[in-house]
């Protein structure tokens, strides 16, 4: 440990010494996030309690030139919250509070270390409805859902974490505490600071509650499940969808792999005898609903489909969505470790880069999964290899340029919703473009002169 | 001397591995809710064990803290969707801690070396000691020596003890069961069944019931009076070889094969039972029978449920019942259901769900003796739940889980009675004549 004796000292002063751990045995749980093979000691973990705390963390950092990486559950999928050496880990966990519950406005107010699944159950509680359900849901923090501006399975017709973010408060780099956004449906005053946070994976700012909106629950759901005998059925399937008008708030996608795993672990008797399933989900009033459900059933059937079945009650439904959820981790039994792709395509692209993913795999040899949001265009293929053969990491790092570079050539993204990070770094000047790239540096540099928060990631 | 096997660098790499780190697993682990420091949790414990196993880190003092202050309820089990085996890694790692010494003390050795290596290595001991217990409190000594106020002369630590001595009961197993009990009416199984240690001197009348719904089951019960210890005690606490000497003996004393099956009442011994193979895996001498064993061990739920047990004929008295499940049975070996489906069975009987059910009540074998203050935590947690159902009745399939929730009632004087499913559904043979 290379952290000076006297930063640890004011770190306990600053934040109370039962929250500043320092022992390699507390040490080595906090050098990884949620990410394959990524790992870096650092030099402390802080956990703050209060906004005052952070601030004076911060100014101590800027004092001191220190790397601060902030963290929440420690779930994300890009390296965002990997520790810098030697850095100070700054923990949200224990900011956890939901603080006010406001059902005139229907907003939500919550500390940044709130889970996401006490934010939606704090809404359900209400009547209400949070939709942004990324898969780590049940332990990832709504801070840290803001700072990667997190997806899930009901983006289609809900869209993302930042549709739901009304305001922010964030202790920027230099200790000030600034308070972007309000209640207000409308809000034109000035620059949309709050959209500047979202998405800007600890870079510039520490997040420390976060005022969200929330919607009146639909009054009645469908659950959907379709299996082909080809993939390419199920993605005419939520290609012709789209095109009836149809926008389902779930059109998830699972291969043959994929759906062995999760049935593996989730048990929800999941039909095994398939190349693809997909999982389709309507929801508002109940006369659409069940219009739209029939018609999404009629298009599976159309298109091939071996069976549609539909889910019997709420509880059936809810256990399909838990276990598609699973579907990432559930592929690591598979292999000792999964890497999981990120690129996404405009939806009328996604049969065309299916196939490249698969022909890519060929091409280097490697084990695939694939899952995902089949209706954004945001899929996930998963490497299954071993960090341990370099040979094969290798090749998995050439299969994913080239990933990136046909997403890129079909006018999608390096990253639908798991962040740059680390493991993207590389990629995003590239996609970016040199102007977008310059002016995020400057913004950068102007909040945060000394690089004092999570330096390396995103962008040097 | 413990095997290398047993060691975390002895073991398989890829089952540490396994774990992706995905923190699935936090949000229903009992140390990490009450911490929300990763150490505590199932990811950050997997995490210090590969350290280990990478040469990253020695096993120092902390690590064998650490790996001790883990309930092993094998809740994470149950959340983990990378089939990480926990189980397996956590008896390597406290066979780690055991190995390494860090733990040694006069007093720690001690302690050990009367109960993991006399009490329950021969249960003739543990017998001993309950006799003498039984006297203790059937004289109304134990009443006399609490209001006496001597306790109060004894440290800290044992006076809680002593608050906690479970009641033994006025007859072991074996005065209350034949070694074989036939069938009633035609036999159509003949099983085995395993007493247990604590479960025998605390709980003898739930193994009688047992015996009871078995015959009345259609099997033939082989009930030996002198049994072993499953050592699961010892598996879970480093004594990865006395743990094997324990399962050798099991095996020689309930060939597998003669049986239909081997019952056991116990969650958490059945959690250990039914993994012999495992443990003996590397002896040719007995890893055929111990795979054999593995196969036959039942859990009394599992397997009234899977023979199609016979429902109780229509004149119960109303109960409201909740359900509490021991870790072991649900994490362990995924028995949720049939406890369930057995106390349903029973007429005019209520079953109304326990919240945070699946949720540990902090007994964890030997965890409230060396953890009580986690222990208790967890326990007024449980207690409170319980009372939120209304219920005056909660059922639970494993002895450990009894009688914390027993003494629990009893400290805040609680009307609650703590009950077996299998000794509800006897009385409602009982009643039905």
């Amino acid at each position: 440990m290379s952290l000076g004796q006297n930063i640890i000292s004011d770190l306990r002063r600053l934040a109370g010494a039962d929250n500043v751990l320092t022992g390699k045995e507390d040490l080595i749980p906090y050098s990884f996030d949620g990410t394959a093979a990524l790992q870096q000691m650092p030099g402390c973990v802080v956990f703050a309690t209060t906004a005052e705390q952070i601030v004076g963390v911060l100014k101590l950092a800027n004092q001191m030139k220190t790397a601060v990486v902030t963290r929440g559950s420690g779930t994300g999928l890009s390296g965002g919250s990997l520790p810098s050496p030697d850095c100070i880990v700054l923990c949200l966990a224990k900011m956890d509070k939901v603080l006010e519950l406001d059902r005139a406005n229907l907003t939500l107010l919550v500390e940044a270390g709130a889970t996401t699944q006490a934010v939606a159950d704090a809404a359900a509680a209400a009547g209400l409805f949070y939709p942004p359900d990324p898969g780590s849901m049940k332990i990832s923090t709504i801070g840290g859902n803001v700072a990667e501006n997190s997806g899930g399975l009901r983006g289609l017709k809900y869209g993302i974490t930042r549709n739901y973010v009304m305001g922010l408060e964030v202790v920027l780099p230099n200790g000030e505490v600034l308070w972007t956004g309000n209640k207000c449906v409308k809000d034109v005053a000035g620059y949309s600071l709050r959209d500047l946070f979202i998405g800007s994976e600890g870079t510039l700012g520490v997040i420390t509650k976060v005022l969200l909106k929330l919607i009146p629950k639909p009054a009645a759901k469908k659950t959907l499940v379709a299996t082909f005998a080809r993939m390419d059925q199920a993605a005419q399937t939520v290609s012709d969808i789209i095109a009836a008008q149809i926008i389902p708030c779930t059109l998830e996608f699972l291969d043959r792999t994929t759906i062995h795993c999760v049935e593996d672990f989730a048990k929800v008797g999941l039909p095994l005898d398939c190349e693809a399933l997909l999982l389709m989900e309507t929801d508002g009033h109940p006369a659409p609903v069940a219009d739209e459900a029939a018609r999404m059933e009629s298009i599976a059937r159309k298109n091939g489909a071996i069976e549609v079945r539909v889910a019997k009650d709420e509880a059936e439904a809810t256990k399909l969505a838990t276990a598609r959820r699973s579907a990432f981790s559930a592929l690591a039994r598979v292999a000792p470790t999964t890497i999981l792709e990120d690129a996404t395509v405009p939806r009328s692209e996604l049969a065309k880069m299916i196939r490249f993913v698969a022909a890519i795999a060929q091409k280097y040899q490697l084990r695939i999964g694939t899952f995902g949001h089949m209706g954004d265009g945001n899929l996930h293929p998963t490497f299954l290899t071993d960090e341990r053969n370099k040979d094969e990491m290798h090749r998995v790092e050439e299969a994913f340029k080239e990933i990136f570079t046909e997403a890129i050539r079909l006018g999608g993204t390096i990253t639908g919703e798991h962040g740059i990070g680390v493991s993207k770094k590389s990629f995003l000047p590239k996609f970016a473009g040199d102007a977008s790239m310059r002016v995020m540096r400057e913004f950068r540099r102007t909040l945060d002169p000394s690089g004092v928060l999570n330096p390396g990631k995103m962008f040097d | 001397m413990t095997t290398p096997l047993s060691h975390l660098k002895g073991l398989d790499y890829s089952v540490l591995q396994q774990c992706m780190h995905c923190g699935l697993c936090l949000p229903t682990c009992p140390t990490y809710d009450a911490t929300k420091i990763e150490r505590h949790g199932p990811r950050g414990r997997i995490s210090l064990m590969r350290a280990i196993a990478d040469g990253r880190l020695e096993a120092t003092k902390i690590f064998a803290d650490e790996m001790y202050f883990c309930l092993g309820c094998l809740a994470c089990m149950t959340a983990c969707p990378a089939g990480v085996n926990y189980a397996e890694m956590f008896e390597h790692a406290r066979a780690e801690a055991e190995a390494s010494g860090v733990l040694k003390s006069p007093r720690r050795n001690l302690i050990r070396a009367f109960a993991i290596r006399w009490l329950f290595m021969d249960l003739s001991h543990l017998r001993f000691v309950g006799r003498i217990l039984r006297i203790y409190q059937q004289l109304g000594l134990q009443t006399l020596v609490r209001r006496s106020g001597v306790l109060k002369l004894l440290p800290r630590r044992l006076q809680e003890l002593e608050g906690i001595t479970p009641d033994i009961q006025p007859k072991f197993s074996a005065e209350l069961i034949a070694p074989l009990t036939p069938a009633v009416g035609s036999k159509k199984y003949r099983v085995a069944m395993l007493i247990g240690c604590a479960q025998d001197l605390i709980f003898s009348d739930i193994n009688r019931d047992t015996v009871e719904v078995l015959a009345r089951n259609g099997c033939e019960v082989f009930t030996p009076p002198k049994q072993l210890c499953c050592g699961s005690l010892h598996a879970h606490n480093g004594e990865w070889e006395l743990a094997r000497q324990l399962a050798r003996k099991q095996l020689e004393q309930f060939p597998p094969d003669q049986f239909d099956a081997i019952i056991t009442n116990a969650g958490g011994c059945g959690s250990h039972l039914k993994h012999y193979h495992k443990l003996l895996a590397d002896d040719p001498a007995y890893r055929d029978r111990a795979a054999l064993w593995d196969k036959k061990v039942k859990d009394i739920h599992e397997w009234l449920v899977e023979i199609g047990v016979k429902p109780p004929a229509n004149d119960s008295p109303p109960q409201l019942v909740t359900y509490h499940e021991s870790c072991h049975l649900a994490h362990g070996q995924k028995i949720t259901a049939q406890p369930r489906q057995l106390l349903a069975l029973i007429p005019n009987l209520e079953l109304v769900e326990l919240p945070e059910s699946l949720w540990c009540c902090g007994s964890a074998g030997i965890y409230n003796i060396v953890q009580p203050e986690m222990a208790s935590q967890l326990l007024d947690r449980k207690l409170k739940h319980i009372q939120s159902t209304g219920a005056s009745i909660v059922a639970n399939g494993n002895p450990g889980c009894l009688l914390q929730l027993i003494n629990g009632a009893k400290h805040q004087g609680l009307k609650l009675r703590v009950v077996h499913p299998v000794t509800l559904l006897a009385e409602a043979y009982r009643r039905s004549g």
